[in-house]
């Protein structure tokens, strides 16, 4: 199967339609599919539920969807720093279901791996809990959750193969590798496409298995949301 | 005299042991790295998938895929690896990291941490402090003793959504600090200067005191 697509527009055009589930990797502005969010916001479509560790920041990243209302609930652990986000949420126009950062990984984990629910100790006695099946392990008390799956996930990766072979490039794989996994069709964005037989089989993050369609980046800007340093040392 | 912020982050260094895998959370919890004794080996675990976190970059080496937790640029250590978020939330709930060092907004007699949300006002989320104190061996606290306008911080019970229920094994405040054993709070240092009366007279909670309790003059 041919698996590379001229660009951003062309690898999600058919797979676009509104109310969908898209699962989307990063960590704040890390490991983000710039290219593919902006695909999202150009095509329009819209009552997204996203899952995501956050959701960018105002005008970068899956917020730029938010400021054309374009999704209606997020599945995530964080939302600081983010003005449209809170205010849309204290509104009442957008929609939250917190998951804890551990809970959401493994949740994506489970649906990527055929597994319907797993008990965690995590959330136990928060309102994480409310509602949801609790049970004991050997004297500790555990809660049920369940899996996620969606429509489309979109991962970024440093480099592919064009099997759809991913590598990733330092803190920027967070939660990329996994939400490959859960999507009934991946899409990835890499920073370079390689031939096939270029990279190391024995150093691969994201066997091609999971990657439906790749794309190489156009513009790879890579913000930062924190940059911080320290002063060159005195000569 | 109530510690700073910096003496919080020092006394809270006291806590780390050579060998020991930390997790340290966004805010004052992020300066514990700079007094960590230099004759210990300790690694930072930063929970968006890194192991081995180095100090902050010089301007020249920053490099956008390379972020901590709090979404700072940092560098890698020699010993550092990179992984998933499922593999970071694997070590950390199962056990494998050795201290968690927080913040709060307000904590209770029984070890009840809340940090994540003041509804209707201000919502951030939990992002991975619930599995933290979920999964660490050791979770340690700091925080202000009381609120800016004067209101007690360390209290009875949180009228806010909790992060964990009983959870803090040690509180370290600019006033004191605090160590919880089956869900009872002990106090079993004070900051200098202070007096066993005024960390009571600013205290909500009801806890303990030590018969070994620290006290030095200022």
């Amino acid at each position: 199967m041919y698996k590379f697509r001229d660009d951003e527009h062309v690898a999600l055009k058919d797979l676009l339609f509104d109310g969908m589930t898209i699962m989307a990797g990063g960590f704040g502005l890390c490991g983000i599919q710039e290219n593919l969010i902006n695909a999202l916001f150009v095509s329009g479509v819209c009552d997204l539920t996203v899952i995501a560790n956050n959701c960018g920041v105002d005008d970068v990243g899956l917020g730029i969807l938010l400021r054309r209302r374009q999704i209606k609930k997020m599945i995530c652990s964080y939302v600081g720093e983010n003005k449209i986000f809170e205010q849309q949420y204290l509104n009442g126009e957008l929609e939250i279901e917190f998951s804890p950062q551990g809970t959401l990984a493994e949740r994506c984990r489970a649906g990527g791996a055929g597994i319907a629910a797993f008990y965690t100790k995590t959330g136990v006695g928060t309102v994480i809990a409310d509602g949801k099946e609790h049970k004991v392990f050997d004297g500790e008390t555990y809660i049920l959750e369940s899996a996620l799956k969606a429509d489309l996930s979109l991962v970024k990766a440093w480099k592919a193969d064009l099997e759809g072979n991913l590598v990733y490039r330092k803190t920027a794989r967070n939660f990329n590798p996994v939400m490959a996994t859960a999507g009934n069709v991946t899409v990835a964005e890499v920073e370079e496409v390689v031939s096939i037989g270029e990279l190391e089989p024995d150093g691969i993050h994201t066997p091609g298995i999971y990657i439906d369609r790749i794309i190489e980046g156009r513009s790879n800007h890579k913000p930062i949301e924190f940059i911080t340093t320290r002063n060159f040392p005195d000569p | 005299m109530p510690w700073s912020r910096n003496e919080l982050a020092q006394r809270a260094a006291r806590e780390l042991q050579d060998g020991f895998y930390v997790n340290l959370g966004i805010g004052i919890p992020t300066r514990v790295v700079n007094y960590i004794p230099k004759h210990i080996d300790v690694t930072l675990e930063s929970e968006n998938g890194m192991l081995g976190v180095g100090p902050f970059p010089y301007p020249d080496q920053v490099d956008a895929d390379l972020i901590d937790a709090g979404k700072q640029t940092i560098t890698e250590s020699p010993k550092a690896s990179y992984f998933s978020s499922v593999d970071s939330f694997a070590m950390i709930r199962g056990g494998h990291i050795d201290v968690a060092i927080l913040g709060a907004m307000l904590v209770s007699q029984s070890g009840d941490l809340a940090n994540w949300v003041i509804p209707g006002k201000m919502v951030r989320g939990m992002g991975g402090a619930m599995d933290l104190v979920a999964g660490v061996k050791k979770v340690v606290v700091l925080m202000d003793h009381n609120a800016k306008d004067g209101s007690p911080k360390f209290v009875q019970t949180c009228n806010l959504p909790l992060t964990g229920a009983g959870v803090i094994n040690l509180l370290i405040t600019t006033l004191g600090v605090f160590e919880f054993r089956q869900q009872q709070a002990e106090l079993i240092e004070l900051a200098p200067g202070v007096s066993l009366q005024e960390i009571t007279d600013k205290t909500e909670a009801d806890f303990v005191v030590s018969t070994h309790l620290i006290s030095v003059p200022y």
